[in-house]
């Protein structure tokens, strides 16, 4: 009791709360506030849905042709690509750039980098959420996993890997620029990844220029790597392929946003 | 007491060739209330960025709370509690859940920051609208929240950059004697920028005029109103106000009159006694021809020390004085 009446009678003072609370704090404040504008979630929960449906649909038989014997299996790490890709928390970080609160962040004794990775942690944490009511839907189909719960798991970080490595050009952009509408235009970024590849067919049976420019889409690979978790098994060098097609996005796009966070925090 | 919280010297900043801040040298003593007035675009945000460690000057240096703005930015950020103008809030989350964020990136424990929201709740008149989403808040509810989150950390110096533009009378009234009780019962230094001549005269114990970048006058509220005069003698003459003005610049030093300037179609009269300066004044218009449309004395204004220094009112683009 009487430590309780010592530190009652102390005033509060501030001191650095440190890196990781920082961070924290920032993913927390971030996470909250996702369900309390679904209107910024729906899409991301109904579009791959949607592509599964109508790609399964239209081109299931077609596929056949092509030797891919089971297209829904083929389909679900396309529809989770599209579940994750793009998903960041961007537009909030520009509404609090041009609303004052980021300035409100700066005058606070945090680190700056927590700034930015708070919210790639919130993110990490979005995408593998996204990710799951797209398996279900598999599951419900009769997808089933070559790799077990294990491959499960494996695919679930996959996702969230790539999801999270996308996220630095959206937040490069809000950083840069602070404007709400070219951040919404980033979704632009999306189409030549996710369709520029093989989406629809297996890279074999893609000619001409798709085949080429197809080749050199890191999306190819992480989809080659998702798909071998479902459809073969353990291959370690698709899932190689996979993280290493991952990190190249990442380092790029996290270079651009670490920066972009430089510039829009130094006092210049 | 006598520390000095603030202090700067030949700060100067400048967004290219524009000169935003020019070389101003201030110092602000500990549990003051200092008044930074100046009409829009003047330098004072700007001004106040730099002592907030949000913008590095471009010259010159400050020191605030005992720490060098440019070369250590932490000590000084722990020791500031900053409101910028625009109350700068998170719509989607509730007034108690922004308190005990803030508090998290001051590093208070959890017990810490309970403590201070209950103690914030009875400073700041704001009531159970804290568990309210702030999107639902009214402007005043707005700024007062601002000011809550500005003070959770128990700060030693607060900055308030226009802590009123945009509020009804009311609103300004309460945040006024709220900055007020900071100040007189907590002995927080307080460091308010305005465009409003009556808050600097109501809140700060001594004012700073700022006009283009530049400190054009300083002292308190009395001092430099008394700069200007005991009263102020305004007599409106239409189109004829040149001529009066040289009549006036020729009467009698023995009728107390100081300056004479003119303000459209009046002239502002400094004079000593207002009382006895009436008849002279009056007398030696009439003698000349001129008609006096109106003639009134008052006491002088703030405003009317910005004019004397700079040529134009602080008013002149503002329209929601109150």
């Amino acid at each position: 009791m009487s430590t309780d009446t010592a530190v009652r009678d102390d005033p509060v003072s501030a001191r650095p709360a440190g890196f990781w609370r920082d961070l924290l704090s920032v993913a927390i404040r971030a996470l909250r506030q996702i369900p309390r504008e679904p209107e910024a979630i729906i899409p991301a929960l109904v579009i791959p849905l949607f592509f599964f449906v109508v790609n399964v649909g239209a081109l299931g038989d077609v596929a056949t042709f092509t030797g891919v014997d089971d297209f829904k299996a083929f389909q679900i790490p396309v529809a989770i690509i599209f579940a994750v890709t793009g998903v960041s928390r961007a537009s909030a970080l520009v509404t609090d750039i041009t609303g004052g609160y980021f300035d409100r962040l700066l005058v606070t004794p945090m680190h700056r980098t927590s700034l930015l990775l708070g919210l790639m942690v919130a993110d990490l944490a979005l995408v593998v959420a996204l990710s799951v009511p797209v398996l279900v839907l598999g599951f419900a189909l009769g997808v089933q996993f070559a790799t077990g719960a294990a491959g499960v798991l494996v695919f679930l970080l996959l996702a969230g890997l790539w999801g999270l490595a996308f996220t630095g050009f959206p937040y490069a952009i809000a950083l840069r620029t602070g404007n709400p509408a070219a951040v919404n235009s980033s979704f632009l970024l999306f189409f030549p990844f996710a369709f520029l590849t093989t989406t629809f067919l297996p890279l074999d049976a893609l000619t001409g220029w798709l085949a080429t420019i197809a080749q050199f889409n890191p999306v190819t690979y992480l989809l080659a790597a998702l798909r071998s978790l479902i459809m073969e098994g353990w291959d370690a060098t698709a899932l190689w392929q996979g993280l290493a097609a991952i990190a190249v996005v990442g380092v790029l796009s996290f270079v651009l946003a670490f920066r972009a966070l430089q510039g829009r925090t130094a006092r210049t | 007491m006598s520390e000095t919280a603030i202090v700067t010297r030949a700060i100067e900043r400048r967004f290219g060739d524009n000169v935003a801040v020019a070389g101003v040298d201030l110092t602000v003593h500990e549990g003051e209330m200092y008044g930074f007035l100046g009409p829009n675009g003047a330098g004072k945000s700007t001004l106040t960025r730099l002592l907030c460690t949000l913008l590095a000057p471009t010259g010159g240096t400050a020191t605030v709370a005992g720490h060098d703005v440019v070369h250590e930015p932490t000590a000084v950020r722990l020791r500031i509690g900053v409101a910028l103008q625009e109350a700068a809030l998170d719509d989607k989350q509730t007034g108690v859940e922004m308190l005990r964020l803030q508090g998290r990136f001051y590093g208070l424990t959890a017990r810490e920051t309970t403590r201070r929201v209950a103690e914030l709740r009875e400073l700041i008149d704001i009531g159970d609208a804290l568990d309210d989403r702030v999107g639902t808040y009214s402007g005043g509810m707005k700024r007062r929240l601002d000011l809550a989150l500005a003070l959770i950390h128990n700060p030693r110096i607060l900055f308030l950059d226009e802590p009123t533009t945009g509020l009804d009378p009311i609103s300004r009234a309460t945040v006024w004697a709220e900055v007020r009780r900071l100040n007189r019962e907590l002995g927080v230094t307080v460091f308010l920028t305005t465009q409003y001549l009556e808050e600097a005269d109501a809140l700060a114990d001594r004012v700073g005029i700022i006009n283009r970048g530049e400190l054009v006058a300083e002292g308190t509220p009395g001092e430099l109103k008394r700069s200007i005069g005991t009263d102020v003698l305004v007599v409106e003459v239409g189109d004829q106000v040149e001529n009066a003005r040289t009549t006036l610049r020729t009467l009698d030093a023995g009728t107390g009159i100081g300056g004479v300037e003119t303000d459209g179609t009046s002239l502002m009269v400094s004079v000593d006694d207002g009382a006895r300066a009436v008849s002279p004044v009056a007398l030696a218009l009439d003698r000349a021809g001129i008609t006096v449309q109106q003639l009134a004395l008052r006491h002088p204004t703030l405003d009317d020390v910005f004019f004397r220094v700079t040529g134009h009112r602080i008013q002149d683009d503002e329209g929601e004085a109150p």
